[in-house]
């Protein structure tokens, strides 16, 4: 038994129905550091710092806080092993104060009244150790996100936690706020409190941590002591996959018309973004989770209003202002999240599939329903949606399948430039495959694409080029012979600023 | 797959077999129930409430409610009698303006709850009572009568042996249904009801559609008013106080769902009916005013209860 280590995590594997999340993953935290927790979109960090919190039991593995050995945690039993994370979101309840919040479920009593006058001193002291100042009156949803986040800090320590996991914590902070984030975490450093830390910003886990433990796919890949690694090796180690996926090829269809033209887009996160895409184009869009690509995806869609720029799409400046405008320009989009803004679950493939269409095969408002059914019939056929009948329900359809009903709709419509947005999140690979054919059979046939994923393979694969976006803005370009993961990487991540500090 | 079909088959079905139970129940319990008059008594007192229900349908089925469906129906009432009583118009002059009335106490609902995103229960239930009071300081909290004798026709003629009402109804349930399955409105609203972001994702103009379908429920509602002035040949500033609650009833009980996006025209008919038989066959049973109240309370909860808890159970 070796207690250095404060909390230490033996071979941890986690098994979904046909997924295996995580696979044989150790890792040790000692006693006062920051150790930073690194992967791509979907390595399994989430998964495996959820095991330390109990919301998520692992398949097999054990779980090591101070030397007492767990199988499976629960949330009740983390806390009261020292076990605290703050998540991106927060736990707090907008319309208390500040004090109130501290003491959320276990307020100071006086009798059966709350004391709130202890709670507002005992509130005091904990900010003043942490060096923040904050008065325990205030309402929280007063409070910016930046001291909203102390406020949790401040809860977790006060519950006497020894170690504090904390999810992407820049993410929703300003830069004046990740400074004062970054103090409170070197403060508790010194006072023998471990953090681990997860965060996409490479220049921040320089900065703060001491060692970095790098997932990939679920699989723990390394430990390196951060002063003595650089990050070339750091990005090799987090995309350094083989790539072994096959995607059908296609025939080279791009023609010199451009399509869409995006002039200093501005609005919904994004910042000036300039883009081009040609006809039968394939434009690959990279970057990490919350980098601004769905916000992108929806100014163009007319979800969203950008606030400034130009959006000229075949040759004319358009500006739509809802979803309906940008489909009758012919513009599609195939959303990220297909239960909630991608199909009618509870109405058939055949309504769907005519939706964006009703009105054009409707005379005074009456529909031609053998038009309607001819519609949903060839599309059926053209995507080869496996039904019994097109009256069935979408919710009855599997991933792949409703993926079609939703691009069977966009092809009624007769859309020109399709937004694919992750379009095979959560689909299985034999479904993959078919849409991956459908993409190839879309330019072929002179469509437009604009493709958002965040697996890589999928990306590279598929695009004839690539943008990658970080932080709303554009970091990066490469054509197809300079596909690369370790570039896209670099620069999804916005490496430069670390780079210079290397020099 | 196929037991599925056949449950479902049953269940959409199901409210027509409590209507015949309830129906016979009421035959056994007193001989007078199946009397050729008490029948079409029956049939004309529905034939209100099945007018309203059509609006309401739509409302719910986009997951919203009407509760000012009673004070429109009362409004109606006394405009269309103040206007050929007091200001001289014509019976199809004073008709018409009411009923225009009663669209744009839909549209102001459809402001209400699409513009600014008042919750529908709060908006609708402002309307009531803005004009509940309306209507008693327009007649002065007494009846206005003394019609045109043709006027009455609406109400109380009869075709052949049908009553005039009830045909109104009939007519009424035979357009409900072609929007909801022939018209691409009817489309819409199912869609809307079912994923309001999806829709809206989908090229709907969902605001338009909460505007349309608020203003088919002041319609249907008004319509509805107009039988009632019709029938009782003088408007009451309490006409059609809590209307609402037995149209919401009637619209719950024929399976339309709360939470929206499930409903057909068909089972509507059928719940209206059940509150019909129902009110007419406690009054005949001597039940109180009262009891009736705390039956049909009772009713309204089952229904819900039983429409949520199905939900519940397809989301676990």
């Amino acid at each position: 038994m070796n207690d250095e280590y404060i909390l230490q995590l033996q071979h941890i594997r986690k098994e979904y129905p046909g997924v295996v999340a995580l696979k044989d993953v150790s890792l040790e935290v000692k006693k006062g550091e920051i150790l930073a927790l690194i992967g791509e979109n979907g390595a399994g960090k989430s998964t495996l710092i959820k095991t330390c919190s109990g919301a998520v039991i692992p398949t097999s593995g054990k779980i090591i806080i101070n030397g007492k050995e767990f199988t499976s945690m629960t949330p009740q039993l983390a806390a009261e092993n020292g076990i605290a994370i703050i998540y991106q979101e927060f736990n707090n309840v907008k319309g208390l104060s500040a004090a109130e919040n501290l003491f959320l479920g276990n307020p100071i009593r006086k009798g059966i009244l709350v004391d709130k006058k202890a709670m507002e001193e005992e509130a005091e002291k904990a900010f003043a150790q942490l060096n923040i100042k904050i008065n325990p009156k205030t309402l929280v949803g007063n409070l910016t996100v930046g001291y909203q986040q102390m406020v949790e800090i401040a809860k977790a320590i006060m519950q006497d936690a020894k170690v504090l996991i904390m999810d992407e914590p820049s993410a929703p902070l300003t830069n004046a706020e990740v400074e004062s984030m970054f103090k409170v975490c070197e403060l508790l450093k010194s006072k023998g409190v471990s953090i681990i830390y997860i965060s996409h910003r490479l220049d921040e886990i320089y900065r703060l941590s001491d060692r970095i433990v790098v997932l990939r796919d679920g699989e723990y890949v390394k430990t390196l002591i951060t002063k003595d690694s650089v990050v070339d090796e750091l990005i090799h180690l987090m995309v350094g996959r083989d790539l072994k996926e096959s995607y059908p090829p296609r025939k080279p269809c791009i023609k010199e018309e451009i399509v869409l033209d995006l002039q200093n887009v501005t609005g919904n996160g994004d910042k000036e973004i300039n883009l081009q895409i040609k006809k039968g184009e394939v434009l690959g869009l990279g970057g990490l989770v919350g980098a601004g690509r769905t916000e992108l995806a929806q100014m163009i869609f007319g979800a969203v209003r950008k606030t400034s720029g130009k959006i000229v799409f075949k040759g004319k400046e358009i500006d739509p202002k809802t979803p309906r405008e940008a489909i009758d320009f012919g513009i599609a989009l195939v959303p990220e999240d297909r239960k909630r803004h991608g199909a009618l679950l509870g109405v058939s493939i055949k309504n769907n599939i005519n939706m964006p269409i009703y009105k054009k095969i409707s005379r005074f408002s009456v529909i031609d329903s053998k038009q309607e059914l001819e519609t949903a019939q060839k599309y059926k056929e053209e995507l080869l949606i496996k039904t019994p009948s097109l009256n069935q329900l979408v919710k009855n359809l599997s991933g792949g399948n409703q993926q079609k009903v939703i691009l069977g709709k966009w092809l009624a419509a007769n859309s020109e430039l399709i937004i694919f947005d992750e379009p095979t999140r959560g689909i299985d690979v034999g479904a993959k495959f078919e849409i991956y054919k459908l993409i190839n059979n879309l330019v072929e046939q002179g469509k437009t694409i604009l493709l958002i994923s965040s697996e890589m393979e999928e990306l590279m694969g598929m695009s004839d080029r690539i943008l990658v976006l970080a932080e709303g803005r554009i970091t990066g370009e490469l054509r197809k012979e300079e596909f690369k993961q370790d570039s896209i990487m670099r620069m999804a991540s916005a490496v430069e600023e670390v780079k210079k500090n290397e020099k | 797959m196929k037991n599925n079909v056949v449950l479902n088959q049953l269940k959409s079905k199901a409210i027509w077999v409590v209507f015949v139970i309830l129906f016979i129940g009421f035959a056994i319990a007193n001989p007078r129930f199946l009397s050729s008059s008490n029948l079409f008594t029956i049939a004309r007192q529905v034939s209100m409430y099945g007018i309203a229900s059509i609006g309401m349908t739509f409302v719910i089925l986009i997951a919203g409610i009407d509760l000012s469906a009673g004070s429109v129906i009362t409004i109606v009432n006394i405009v269309c009698a103040y206007l050929m009583v007091n200001s001289g118009f014509s019976m199809p002059a004073a008709i018409i303006c009411s009923l225009i009335m009663a669209v744009g106490i839909g549209i102001l609902n459809g402001f209400m709850v699409s513009t600014i995103g008042i919750p529908a229960i709060i908006a609708t239930f402002a309307t009531q009572i803005v004009f509940e009071g309306a209507a008693y300081l327009l007649s002065g909290g007494t009846p206005i009568y003394g019609f045109d004798t043709r006027f009455k026709i609406i109400g109380q003629g009869y075709v052949g042996p049908i009553p005039v009402p009830v045909i109104i109804m009939i007519c009424c349930f035979a357009v409900g249904a072609f929007i909801l399955n022939k018209t691409y409105f009817g489309r819409y609203f199912y869609a809307v009801g079912g994923n309001e972001e999806a829709s809206k994702l989908s090229g709907i103009r969902v605001g338009y559609i909460k505007y349309l379908i608020y203003a088919l429920s002041g319609l249907f509602a008004g319509l509805a008013g107009i039988v009632m002035l019709s029938r009782t040949n003088s408007a009451q500033p309490t006409a059609g106080k809590g209307y609402e609650f037995d149209v919401i009833t009637c619209v719950v009980l024929g399976g339309v769902s709360v939470s929206g996006g499930y409903g057909k025209i068909s089972n509507v008919i059928a719940g209206v009916m059940i509150i019909g038989v129902l009110t007419n066959g406690m009054v005949l049973l001597n039940v109180s005013t009262y009891m009736q109240m705390v039956v049909k309370g009772l009713v309204l909860v089952l229904a819900v209860g039983f429409d949520c808890f199905q939900q519940k159970r397809a989301t676990t």
